[in-house]
């Protein structure tokens, strides 16, 4: 009976409490380091907190040098047919033409030269606005003749061919749709680019994860196929349609 | 010559090659057109690229009965079966899927930041067609060549292939020229290739296979029209025309008896 007694007292001693007390709580003089204790809990979060800052929000922001652009543009002001008289089209897409046009052989020609300014900013003596921005326009580049040097947002890697006109004349394509609402800022924001690869944040995407809400958001090849695919043009995703 | 099937274009090259007389625009208009970078030594013939090269055969016969010809070889293009099991050889060796056929248009493409650089298409291609890429491009400085690349071709890297990609790029811009008149289809004239544009002897012509007012499916139909290594079912759609038999005995490994000249010419 006494044998008995002692052995449930040893059980006891060794059952689920006692491990549970061991695992949370130094024991003295035990040489058993419990692996989930309250201290190494405080290190492991000391050190996963900020490695999860740095991988999520510090690195992706020293990945992109930002530049900003040589002086401001107002697309809001430009494209409101109210304030600029000289602005036509009755869509918005055809509005965005009237500056960033179509040559005659098709090909884009992207951001306007200053010829394009100079088609209504030709006197450099009278402003149309009274913005500091057009005076520095005035001052610094018709002037002087000097073109601006714009930083493009959406410059595609060497390897790419994109054909404009295929899209937004053939495949009925709003500007918006890759472009966003760039057509309605007030102000342009700062171009960034990436500090490895060179290439401007728009074409990789604003979101670290990869995540995409609009289908403006990333410029990649998959995002390119997407399209294709959702629209049933999948014999666009053959290799010489989009690559030179 | 069987009729070839696929997509709506198969873009196709015909080479006359009783016209050809070895000049060699071909080969510098090619490589004026594509970028394509030189050597230092221009001299070292394995390492030196040449989309499009031209060859000298002879029949190998004596003095008073000798003749020469001239086979420019270009990347012939090879065709697919049109329900996917047959490949051009360089396709289907591709690890990377860095070439492709294209249904649409027959052109077999490469891309070069795609390309791995295994070269195993290199070893695939029968036609030697293919080149790799040893070092960077390279242009000889205070030359101003590098006034003269175009901005519509991509330049290759080192540890790429690279290959005759029927002036792709010369398509892109005569589908833009057409949508920008609000047409979808091109016109035979719009779309040619550098080398058929600048031959001096007009022996090389381009067009579409599958379109049959296009000079080059009239030309296939010749008797004298072959393609090089034709029994090895590669489907090219390069053809070449020749009336002098021993040249096209050379287009083939034929056994003794096997060739047999054209005896009957209609039309």
């Amino acid at each position: 009976m006494k044998n008995q007694a002692s052995s449930s007292q040893k059980t006891s001693k060794f059952g689920l409490t006692s491990l549970f007390n061991r695992f949370i709580s130094f024991e003295k003089g035990s040489t058993f380091l419990p692996p989930f204790s309250f201290g190494v809990w405080i290190f492991f979060l000391a050190g996963l907190i900020p490695s999860l800052i740095v991988g999520w929000i510090i690195y992706p922001m020293a990945l992109y040098s930002k530049q900003p652009q040589p002086m401001n543009f107002n697309h809001a002001l430009h494209l409101n047919p109210e304030i600029v008289d000289g602005i036509e089209g009755d869509t918005e897409t055809e509005r965005c033409l009237f500056c960033h046009t179509f040559r005659e052989d098709g090909t884009f020609a992207g951001i306007p030269k200053l010829d394009k300014c100079l088609e209504c900013h030709d006197d450099p003596e009278s402003p149309l606005g009274e913005t500091p921005e057009e005076q520095e326009f005035l001052n610094k580049y018709v002037a002087e003749e000097q073109e601006i040097p714009w930083l493009s947002y959406f410059r595609q890697p060497d390897c790419v061919y994109f054909s404009h006109i295929a899209h937004v004349k053939i495949g009925d394509q709003d500007c918006e749709t890759c472009h966003g609402d760039f057509g309605r800022t007030e102000k342009l924001p700062a171009y960034k680019v990436n500090r490895m690869t060179g290439y401007s944040i728009d074409i990789w995407g604003r979101n670290i994860a990869g995540y995409k809400t609009n289908t403006w958001d990333r410029m990649k090849m998959d995002d390119c196929a997407e399209c294709h695919t959702e629209n049933d043009l999948e014999e666009n995703n053959a290799c010489f349609v989009c690559h030179k | 010559m069987e009729q070839q099937k696929g997509g709506i274009y198969r873009y196709g090259m015909v080479i006359d090659l009783d016209k050809c007389t070895g000049c060699g625009t071909c080969m510098i208009a090619c490589a004026a057109e594509n970028n394509v970078s030189v050597r230092p030594d221009q001299t070292d013939k394995e390492r030196t690229i040449t989309w499009m090269k031209l060859y000298k055969i002879t029949n190998g016969k004596e003095f008073p009965h000798t003749e020469v010809s001239y086979f420019p070889r270009p990347c012939m293009h090879c065709d697919e079966d049109g329900r996917g099991h047959h490949q051009p050889s360089c396709v289907s060796v591709c690890v990377a899927t860095a070439t492709k056929i294209d249904h649409n248009t027959g052109i077999v493409s490469q891309i070069y930041t795609r390309c791995i650089g295994c070269r195993y298409c290199q070893a695939a291609c029968p036609y030697g067609a293919r080149y790799f890429n040893w070092w960077d491009t390279y242009f000889p400085k205070g030359k101003g060549l590098e006034r003269y690349l175009s901005p519509e071709i991509s330049p290759r890297m080192r540890g790429v292939v690279e290959k005759c990609t029927f002036c792709h790029h010369r398509l892109m811009r005569a589908k833009t020229q057409a949508y920008a008149e609000d047409r979808t289809d091109i016109e035979e004239h719009e779309y040619t290739t550098a080398c058929a544009e600048a031959c001096p002897a007009q022996a090389i012509t381009f067009g579409d296979l599958n379109n049959p007012e296009h000079k080059v499916s009239q030309l296939i139909k010749s008797p004298y029209a072959f393609r090089l290594l034709e029994r090895l079912n590669t489907k090219p759609k390069v053809y070449y025309l020749s009336t002098k038999d021993w040249v096209r005995k050379m287009a083939d490994n034929y056994l003794p008896g096997e060739f047999k000249p054209v005896t009957k010419v209609t039309g």
